[in-house]
């Protein structure tokens, strides 16, 4: 289930502009809600209903239908994301190799549970899929800056997050 | 000319560890010491030895070193580049003889039993020049396909060969593209599926990023056997560095007149765009992923009407995966009988594995079909750290299972491994000792389909959600023996019920570690016993009173306060106040506390 966003929508009107300019170029282009949507939250950082309803009349279609794809795919966030995103791997390769207990270490870091943002919008805490790097595992993300070979311990954790 | 090539591994994994920093260290050290017009420092693809990553291959002598920092690189460029020196301190230490003397890679354990074919270029040519790229052979086999080939030529050679999907199901490659070839229509499509869902697989990126030419080359002969003129790409968005390569290369192809109008002049016209996924597993079954490629939710539609006849925007479509286009060009080029010398009776070629979990040498590894789970495991994969004891392999990611030890000399193909109750899957292989729980392991792959279940059929959004409460209870201490019969008739209802390939294969994960470990079910029902000591509420921590000295450190970092004790006396943990975290366990400097 995604989380829905109880923040008031704050997006500005160069955002807008921004985001309209794609839709008006891309309009008739076969399949173009995914493209949209990711062009979207890139500009957004997420999709609140605002920006679905902008998509829905500029490309035409039902806002059922925008919605259904964002809650669909697990790229698509209805709540927004801290400045730094953190995410742990959850791969098989890292799970066998204890990305449990990292994702554990960082909930009791951050305070914040997986899926959450923090209230000062500083770091929010996913479980992601797969990145791939399972030569480092476990692997978390903060950013694009990855961390392999973690161990979960309490003076690491303080450490990496201390960075930011 | 160039005296010396430095290649420095650019995959996800090496770049990770700072590979990129390495790479400007190199081009910085070189050009300090005069030495760009004697030394090219190339940005390569994966070498698959992940776990010694960040890696550096120098040739002619091909040097092998691992694990490199940037801090290193000044000493590797005086010493090897400036005065011919190795510096063996760095190198990989299996190609280092006892006598300090250099022995090539192919020699090492490692690289010995591999076979190369799908990642062939991987490592060794610069993905970003398509001009390296045909310095290997490549877009010969599409010029031969073209030029003295008919489409049924093709499709023939590519039946012959015996070459079977490497995504999943192992479906005979040629016989999809003679399905799509006999269906007349005024547009078809070629899609390949680079959406690796399949968590621990990690093979069709590193194609990607390490030789992302040889998928566009090996669909243009695709869609000049079905006779398509547009292909799509889909990619996982997690991917960046892959989607960056592919980008290059479609635009690099596009420049030389392999993609676009009258390719090659022989009138043969055939375009291809990316489109990014966004995240969904069932996005990797093929009539998902179409649904996805219009814009749409990801939902599997019933089969028939199959993608050869009616799929991308209801028209004939095939769709294969990267490994699988991986081995077109090559098959092509060589033919059918040189394909099909390698491997075993059913399954022919090689095959990648990633390999990964409890083993030494995590990476990619490629070796012929009929090769054991123990040559890979024990061989190529260095063993398992710390001397533990191999417990079972996974294989086939969510829709497989689990090989145990018993059956470690199983020779790996399609056939065997469907046999034995798993499948090959996309080539993800995860190596467990004896601290994975098998029941928590099974749960943990249930819990991510019933995450990634699409919701459309409800065998699979309902059964799964079932079966997974039923492992709940199973791991939180409150089953019964008649829970493991609900178990096996809900999971054959699930597999015979569900619309697509993730239901289908949603309760393998359970019905494999029920096969082949039931005593460790049978453990933690009737024992309420997790052996491995990974189910939380299974667990008891104890203080043993010989070894507590009674620093009381553990009583301090008890967050429920659950331990007592004065100073100099042994501790107690009150187990019904116990939480289970283990922090008492981790601080313990007198290994008095244990769990079990």
């Amino acid at each position: 289930m995604k989380v829905i966003s109880t923040v008031p929508f704050a997006g500005t009107k160069q955002q807008e502009e921004q985001l309209s300019a794609w839709l008006q170029e891309h309009r008739d282009t076969p399949g173009a809600v995914m493209p949209a949507l990711q062009h979207a939250q890139e500009i957004y950082g997420y999709l609140p209903i605002e920006v679905q309803k902008m998509v829905a009349t500029a490309l035409d279609k039902p806002l059922a239908e925008i919605y259904g794809v964002a809650t669909f795919y697990s790229q698509f966030s209805l709540s927004p994301k801290g400045k730094y995103k953190v995410s742990v791997c959850m791969g098989t390769a890292c799970y066998v190799k204890g990305s449990g207990k990292v994702l554990e270490a960082l909930e009791k870091e951050l305070n914040l549970k997986s899926g959450e943002c923090g209230e000062d919008g500083k770091f929010s805490l996913d479980a992601c899929r797969c990145i791939g790097a399972c030569g480092l595992a476990p692997v978390i993300m903060i950013n694009d800056d990855v961390y392999g070979r973690l161990t979960g311990e309490e003076k690491e954790i303080k450490d990496m997050l201390a960075k930011y | 000319m160039y005296r010396s090539h430095v290649m420095v591994c650019g995959g996800t994994g090496c770049t990770s560890s700072g590979s990129t920093a390495i790479m400007q260290a190199f081009d910085k050290e070189v050009k300090r010491n005069d030495l760009d017009s004697e030394v090219r420092v190339i940005h390569t693809g994966c070498f698959g030895l992940c776990a010694l990553g960040p890696i550096v291959v120098i040739y002619p002598e091909g040097s092998f070193y691992s694990m490199v920092k940037a801090e290193d690189v000044p000493e590797i460029v005086s010493e090897h580049l400036l005065k011919g020196r190795p510096v063996t301190r760095l190198l990989y230490d299996e190609t280092v003889n006892e006598d300090n003397t250099v022995k090539s890679l192919d020699e090492t354990s490692f690289y010995k039993k591999q076979m190369r074919i799908a990642l062939r270029n991987c490592g060794v040519i610069n993905p970003e020049n398509i001009d390296e790229y045909i310095g290997f052979d490549g877009y010969q086999a599409l010029g031969k396909a073209l030029t003295e080939m008919t489409p049924e030529q093709v499709i023939e050679t590519m039946l012959d060969s015996g070459l079977r999907g490497r995504g999943g199901a192992g479906f005979p490659t040629g016989l999809k593209w003679k399905f799509a070839a006999g269906n007349k229509a005024d547009q078809k499509y070629v899609c390949c599926n680079a959406d690796e869902g399949d968590p621990g697989a990690f093979m069709d990126r590193s194609i990607l990023e390490g030789d992302p030419h040889v998928l566009i080359e090996a669909m243009a002969i695709a869609a000049y056997a079905i006779g398509a003129t547009q292909g799509y790409v889909y990619v996982r968005a997690e991917y960046p560095i892959a989607v960056e390569r592919l980008s290059i290369a479609i635009k690099q192809a596009r420049e030389y007149g392999l993609l676009g109008n009258n390719i090659l002049d022989t009138g043969f016209s055939f375009d291809l765009d990316i489109k990014l996924g966004a995240g969904a597993f069932v996005c990797g079954e093929e009539t998902a992923l179409m649904t996805s490629i219009e814009g749409k939710r990801g939902e599997p539609r019933p089969r028939p009407p199959f993608p050869a006849v009616k799929g991308l925007f209801a028209k004939p479509t095939i769709l294969n995966n990267v490994e699988t286009y991986a081995n077109v060009p090559r098959i092509i080029l060589l033919g059918a009988d040189w394909f099909k010398g390698i491997g075993t009776e059913k399954s022919k070629g090689t095959k990648v594995f990633a390999l990964g979990g409890k083993i030494k040498n995590t990476g990619l590894v490629e070796v012929p079909m009929g090769t054991t789970l123990r040559e890979i495991v024990e061989e190529i994969g260095g063993g398992i750290p710390e001397g533990r004891p191999f417990k079972a392999a996974q294989t086939g990611g969510p829709s497989g299972g689990c090989i145990p030890a018993s059956l470690i000399d199983t020779p790996i193909d399609y056939d065997n491994l469907l046999s034995i109750g798993s499948m090959m899957g996309s080539g993800g292989l995860i190596v467990m000792d004896d601290t994975t729980c098998m029941v928590d392991i099974a749960k943990f792959f249930l819990e991510f389909t019933v995450e990634e279940s699409c919701g459309k059929c409800t065998p699979c959004r309902v059964g799964n959600k079932r079966l997974l409460e039923l492992l709940d209870k199973i791991t939180n201490g409150t089953a019964t023996m008649e829970d493991l019969d609900k178990i096996e008739e809900l999971a054959a209802f699930i597999k015979e019920n569900s619309l697509c390939g993730l239901g289908q294969t949603a309760p393998n994960p359970v019905l494999s570690t029920l096969h082949y470990f039931k005593d460790e079910y049978v453990d933690h029902i009737k024992n309420k016993h997790c052996t491995a000591g990974v189910c939380k509420a299974l667990l008891t921590y104890k203080i043993d009173p010989e070894k507590c000295i009674g620093c009381t450190l553990c009583a301090r970092v008890c967050p429920v306060s659950c331990i007592s004790g004065t100073v100099k006396q042994p501790h107690v943990i009150d187990e019904s106040q116990c939480i289970k975290c283990g922090a008492c366990m981790e601080k313990c400097k007198f290994g008095a506390i244990s769990k079990g």
